[in-house]
């Protein structure tokens, strides 16, 4: 994993940008791109399920990036961010339970900032604790930490709200230019907003010298610590920035599901973030804009197709980690030199059939995981099921006989993929660098 | 003296089986470097291993047999996984411990499904072993104290007496001399990992039928499994067996203990009623504060001393 963070920064970070320089211009162009699919998309998927989606990427994609500041630029693993984005959910969801019953005047649309700044309390408060190690013991002291805030979430319920969480309802006050924040769409238009704020603070903040010594304090932290900074105390406010932008997640998820629970700061959550910021990948700065769309996609979308979805992101994330360390994103900015040099249609073919495989692959774990979900847990409604139009008896010899073909001839075809991937990476890779300079 | 008594051998027994976790724990930690997420995944296997084995042939076969499945299971995500990301780092390596364990619960879920199942105590080995005044100590607790009494005498004579311990404990702190005498240490390393598996997968054994044999078994013993190892001090053994009891202890009697702040402030003349600011706080009793109680002696201890009772300064 190292090796990709350490090249890509060095990448992104090239001596000698000016203003007018190209780099500048497509960075504009990026951002801008970036603005306009954010305003465009609930415009294409108006369906009120894609504006819920939609949402809820937008809230993934702050909470993701806030744990890469953690992880991808600091090298800090934490399995409990959960708790920074949960509680700035409940301080934001107490004062707009305030603001709704007129105790307290508060615009909803600066919600997120109450969040943010409960975020970064509890960061000053627990990241004393926490950043005293680095490596994996602060792994495991972040664990502690979210599992004691969870625990102790049943023991206050005036605050936490006990089993059933806090309920708000967004909808106070005098609306602005027309906006009560009813509608999904409003609620969109306000994550996207603070999303592409988010976005760009945090991307500026790479770019700040405390950004940059927490590059170093990631990559050799002894070294960074002879240069003269105390590394406990980058790791100490970093920790505190991450816990501030989380915090802005935290605020967003009670304006668009106007409920908080313990769930919220619990461990399931804190290790989403983790599966999502690792699957994007946290070497690029956009990794884990990704990793939380595909990460949204699987927990919403699939989650309401089939209930193994947790068992395929798991192993989706295990094949990622064993094989592809520096998630989607390394693959993805592979491929740019290639794009640079026009190589890349003489990868297309080869792609093209390891996707056939994968896709084969895919199908056969798909059928015997619903095919053993069929029989094990859902047997009382009967053994009949229908998978992608296709009915069958799952209790029959017939569909293990496909899905036992299907793992032969794919796993046959992945390994003949794999191959002409390899040969013909290798032979773009020679072409590159001989017929290059 | 009857309540103390009892908690107390309740204590040691919970604590003796958190440290047959810890211990495994610790050891795959200071010989291989790897925090091993799914540690307590091996413990939540051996309790269903024992389930499937015991309803078909018994317990006492199943107290064999289980550990031996996780000691195949655990060398096999040795080999076939563990060994792919190390050369990615010990990050690498603990992602993948924290993906398995998503993994195994998972397929646990599929296989037996999503509720409890009922794995009971063996027959001869239900009621009680002796009366102190009106409470009674169970046989069954008593047993779980003389498996982990006696697992952890082996342990400590096959680390200490046998060949085999000796390379184990050169490779922990010698890796290369140890592979230049010419033991293959990648094998020892398996031999290690399948080893501390095996030690939680016999704790599941012993564990799941005093306790909850479920899909979530896993997640709840698994961040204390991870408590006593840093309050321990991360890859000491004799910390993890002090760890261990202190906290089999602490939320043994603490689930006992009624009494609150406020009773205390009650005793020194000041009265705690629903209008005192912060009223929730203060009328907090101990025992609800039970599952906190481990967690609020590691930062503690993170505060006081950050390298844990018996662990040895980092770098």
């Amino acid at each position: 994993m190292k090796p990709t963070m350490r090249q890509s920064y060095e990448h992104a970070m090239a001596p000698g940008l000016t203003a007018a320089s190209p780099r500048h211009l497509a960075r504009y162009l990026i951002w801008g791109l970036t603005a306009l699919v954010m305003a465009v998309a609930p415009l294409i998927f108006s369906s009120g399920f894609a504006i819920t989606l939609l949402s809820q990427m937008g809230i993934m994609i702050i909470f993701a990036l806030s744990y890469n500041m953690l992880l991808g630029q600091s090298g800090m693993l934490s399995f409990g961010h959960a708790v920074y984005s949960g509680m700035g959910a409940f301080i934001a969801v107490h004062v707009l339970n305030q603001v709704g019953a007129g105790a307290l005047w508060f615009p909803v649309s600066l919600l997120p900032l109450v969040g943010g700044l409960g975020g970064a309390f509890f960061g000053i408060l627990f990241g004393y604790v926490t950043t005293r190690k680095a490596g994996t013991t602060f792994a495991m002291i972040t664990l502690g930490i979210g599992e004691m805030v969870f625990a102790s979430s049943l023991m206050f319920p005036d605050f936490f709200g006990g089993e059933g969480g806090i309920s708000t309802n967004r909808v106070v006050g005098n609306a602005v230019l027309g906006i009560t924040y009813g509608p999904g769409r409003q609620v969109y238009y306000l994550i996207a907003l603070w999303c592409l704020l988010s976005m760009v603070a945090m991307y500026a903040w790479t770019q700040t010298p405390l950004g940059r010594i927490a590059n170093a304090v990631r990559d050799n932290a002894e070294r960074a610590e002879f240069v003269g900074y105390n590394t406990q105390r980058v790791r100490y406010l970093v920790v505190i920035l991450s816990a501030f932008f989380a915090g802005i997640s935290g605020g967003l998820s009670v304006i668009n599901f106007e409920i908080v629970s313990a769930e919220n700061v619990g461990a399931v959550h804190s290790g989403s973030v983790l599966l999502a910021t690792f699957i994007g990948g946290g070497g690029f700065f956009f990794g884990p804009v990704i990793g939380a769309v595909v990460f949204v996609l699987f927990a919403v979308a699939l989650s309401s197709l089939t209930q193994a979805w947790l068992l395929y992101l798991g192993l989706f994330f295990v094949l990622m980690v064993m094989f592809v360390p520096g998630g989607v994103s390394s693959l993805l900015m592979k491929q740019v030199p290639l794009l640079a040099r026009r190589k890349l249609g003489r990868m297309l073919p080869s792609y093209s059939v390891a996707l056939g495989a994968g896709v084969v692959l895919l199908a056969a774990l798909i059928l015997t995981v619903e095919l053993t979900y069929k029989l094990q847990i859902d047997s009382d409604n009967g053994t009949g099921m229908t998978l992608v139009g296709f009915a069958f008896d799952a209790a029959s010899f017939k569909p293990w006989a496909v899905a036992v073909a299907l793992w032969l001839a794919g796993a046959l075809a992945w390994r003949a993929a794999v191959a002409r991937v390899h040969q013909a990476w290798d032979a773009v890779q020679a072409e590159m660098a001989g017929g290059g300079v | 003296m009857e309540f103390f008594v009892i908690s107390l051998l309740n204590g040691i027994s919970y604590g003796l089986l958190l440290f047959l976790l810890s211990s495994g724990l610790t050891l795959i930690f200071s010989m291989m470097g790897v925090l091993n997420f799914a540690h307590a995944s091996f413990y939540m296997l051996g309790a269903y291993f024992a389930y499937a084995i015991a309803s078909k042939l018994g317990f006492w076969p199943a107290l064999v047999l289980a550990p031996l499945l996780v000691v195949v299971v655990g060398a096999l995500v040795e080999r076939f996984g563990l060994r792919t990301v190390h050369k990615y780092g010990h990050v690498a390596e603990l992602l993948f411990t924290f993906g398995l364990a998503y993994l195994i619960e998972e397929a646990v879920k599929l296989v037996w499904g999503q509720s409890a199942v009922p794995y009971r105590i063996p027959q001869e080995l239900d009621g009680p072993l002796f009366q102190v005044f009106t409470s009674v100590f169970p046989k069954y607790r008593a047993f779980m104290m003389l498996v982990s009494v006696s697992m952890l005498i082996a342990m400590y004579v096959v680390l200490t007496r046998t060949r085999i311990g000796l390379v184990i404990q050169a490779a922990l702190t010698h890796p290369q001399m140890v592979e230049a005498l010419g033991h293959n240490v990648q094998r020892v390393f398996m031999l290690v990992f399948a080893g501390g598996a095996a030690l939680a997968g016999l704790a599941g054994v012993i564990g799941g039928n005093a306790f909850v044999t479920s899909p979530s078994m896993a997640a709840s013993v698994g961040t204390i499994v991870f408590v006593v190892a840093v309050v321990g001090g991360m890859g000491s053994l004799a910390g993890a067996f002090i760890a261990s009891l202190l906290i089999g202890l602490l939320q043994t009697f603490a689930v006992t203990i009624d009494a609150s702040l406020a009773d205390l402030f009650g005793a020194i003349g000041l009265h705690v009623t629903s209008a005192t600011p912060l009223s929730s706080v203060w009328k907090l009793t101990v025992s609800q504060m039970a599952p906190v109680l481990p967690y609020l002696l590691m930062v503690v201890m993170m505060i006081v001393r950050p390298r844990g009772l018996m662990g040895t300064r980092e770098g």
